[in-house]
């Protein structure tokens, strides 16, 4: 790992108006690294991208990319990375690889060499078929591998990605995961944000938890969970309309007790032996579970909500 | 090591750059519609010369002998060259504009990328002039084919009605970028766009309107376009006429302003 930054941010903020949406964070990207941005919705991270994007001013704090400031070297900046917002902004009128090609005369790209990236990456994305069918009937699957087809047209050095699989099948998700990996194979730097922890537990080699608009903790998936959380968790469901009555039938087995609206989750390094405490105290839940502590378990740890609701 | 990263990357680029790369995308835009466009701005002439040329024409050459000593006929096309590039760059200005700010926020995809807001302003704007230049070439060629104008300045009413059609566009620009619906569109069709039409003498000179409302059409930059394409039309340029195309400047100016301001509040936030 090199540790080159590409990314510095110390007290970084922005506001709308009273509102503050990014509330003062720190953060350090490396070259090379899949740096993840994981937080419910509206906990800032969109905000916190386009900052580092050099489309959103900085409200506060400090800000470097590539070592530069997105102030005064905004353009500099954005010549070096790729964009795939959060809502695909592609021309669905256009074909596919008019879209490609369009893009790339953005960043100064000749016809030739735009016409010859664009092979490659439709190629890449796995369109080469959909090259010349307009966007629009395409799947969300398949506009988002486009928009993140066009967004390596300029080989940029790091890409900015918002939330890169919400809204797509289980299928498609993991089609999008592999090209990512290849990605960062080739030595891409990645960031990006999501609210799926599986996400940000697959892509992530570092990330941090953020929430209404701070960072509540920092770490790499595996580091996060076994400072936040225990190796197992026992869930429970009863058949009632509130879990918060059931668990004082729980008290005390496990090392901490959550209570959620539809179950009971007990935190614990050894899941089976509380559901044998469980049953000796005559406990009947209505269905038991064992697994492994998840990153929303860790989200759930430091903030008292879940990541998704 | 901050400073060897710094100064990595592609070398900048230059303005032509920039601005032909966002002219490209309208280019590639306007190749979908081409065809549908041309048939419309060859059918548009046609009918206007047919229809209020010779047909109404006839009825104020009879009743009155023409105005001010023309021909009805070559009294109204000349300013219709004027009109419709109001018309033209009200339909690049309002839904369009709204539609890359709102709807597929082709602004901000670019914004992504290099350019900047000035960048992206620019750019669009110079795909309107040269839609601009594109409809009047069309319009006077096919209307001077119908004995429309009785002088070669009429080419001269080329650049004027771009200049027109610009004075709309671009402050258009600006008030869209302030919109939220597209009602504010009603707004503006109803009470700016459709009295111009009657105030700015394209159908009846301005003399005829009550010396109340005259002021109404020095202050409009359709009766500026409208009077310069008819004095070429005419072949009777003066020294008025620079009073005329620097009004237009004067909106071209003050709207480049307000539409750069507008959009980088919108677009920067
Ligand atoms: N342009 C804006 N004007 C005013 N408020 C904004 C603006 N953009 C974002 N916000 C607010 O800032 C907060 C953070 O928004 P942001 O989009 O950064 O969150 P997010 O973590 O990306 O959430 P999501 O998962 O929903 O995308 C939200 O409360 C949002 O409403
Ligand atoms: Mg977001």
């Amino acid at each position: 790992m090199n540790d080159e930054l590409l990314v510095r941010a110390r007290g970084l903020r922005k506001e709308f108006g009273d509102f503050t949406a990014v509330d003062g964070i720190d953060v350090d990207v490396r070259r090379g690294e899949a740096f993840g941005f994981l937080g419910p919705n509206g906990a800032g991270k969109s905000s916190s991208m386009r900052m580092i994007g050099a489309v959103s001013p900085v409200s506060g704090g400090e800000l470097r990319v590539f070592g530069l400031d997105p102030a005064t070297d905004g353009a500099s900046i954005r010549a070096r990375l790729g964009v795939v917002p959060q809502t695909d902004n592609l021309d669905e009128e256009l074909t596919v690889e008019e879209n490609l090609r369009v893009y790339g005369r953005y960043f100064g790209l000749s016809g030739a060499v735009v016409a010859e990236r664009a092979r490659e990456l439709l190629d890449f994305a796995q369109l080469t078929e959909r090259a010349t069918d307009r966007v629009e009937p395409l799947s969300g699957g398949m506009k988002r591998r486009l928009t993140i087809a066009r967004s390596l047209i300029n080989n940029p050095e790091a890409l900015l990605l918002d939330e890169p699989t919400t809204g797509l099948d289980p299928q498609a998700r993991h089609i999008l995961w592999d090209r990512l990996f290849r990605l960062k194979r080739a030595g891409v730097t990645l960031i990006i944000t999501t609210h799926y922890m599986d996400e940000a537990e697959q892509l992530c080699d570092r990330l941090v938890v953020m929430d209404k608009g701070r960072i509540v903790a920092e770490g790499s998936p595996r580091a996060l969970i076994d400072e936040h959380s225990t190796r197992e968790v026992l869930e429970l469901r009863f058949d009632v309309d509130d879990h918060l009555g059931s668990a004082g039938d729980v008290d005390g087995i496990g090392q901490r007790v959550e209570v959620l609206p539809d179950r009971l989750l007990i935190y614990t390094d050894d899941g089976d032996v509380a559901l044998d405490e469980v049953t000796a105290r005559g406990v009947r839940p209505m269905s038991s579970l064992v697994r492994r502590s998840t990153l929303e378990d860790v989200f759930l740890h430091l903030t008292g909500r879940t990541l998704v609701d | 090591m901050g400073a060897t990263m710094a100064t990595r990357g592609p070398a900048p680029m230059t303005v032509g750059t920039r601005l032909r790369a966002v002219v490209a995308f309208y280019a590639v835009v306007y190749r979908r519609v081409w065809r549908g466009s041309v048939i419309g701005r060859f059918l548009n002439p046609l009918l206007v010369v047919l229809s209020i040329g010779f047909g109404l024409g006839s009825l104020v050459d009879h009743s009155s002998g023409g105005v001010g000593g023309h021909d009805y006929l070559h009294f109204v096309v000349p300013a219709i060259i004027a009109t419709q590039a109001m018309s033209v760059a009200l339909g690049e200005s309002t839904y369009q504009v709204m539609g890359y700010i709102m709807w597929n926020k082709m602004y901000l995809a670019m914004l992504a990328t290099p350019l900047s807001v000035t960048d992206v302003l620019a750019g669009h704007l110079l795909a309107v002039a040269l839609h601009l230049v594109f409809a009047s070439v069309l319009f006077v060629g096919v209307a001077a084919c119908l004995g429309a104008f009785t002088s070669w300045w009429v080419i001269l009413a080329v650049p004027a009605a771009v200049l027109t059609g610009l004075a709309f566009a671009i402050p258009i620009f600006g008030y869209t970028a302030r919109l939220e619906t597209d009602t504010g569109f009603n707004v503006l069709f109803r009470f700016v766009v459709t009295p111009l039409m009657l105030f700015s003498g394209t159908f009846f000179p301005v003399d005829q309107l009550s010396p109340f409302l005259r002021p109404i059409a020095w202050v409009t930059p359709l009766w500026h376009g409208v009077e310069l394409c008819r004095d070429a039309a005419y072949g009777q340029v003066h020294g008025a006429d620079l009073v005329h195309a620097g009004a237009l400047l004067l909106f071209i100016g003050l709207g480049w302003v307000w539409a750069r301001w507008s959009f980088t509040r919108r677009l920067v936030v």
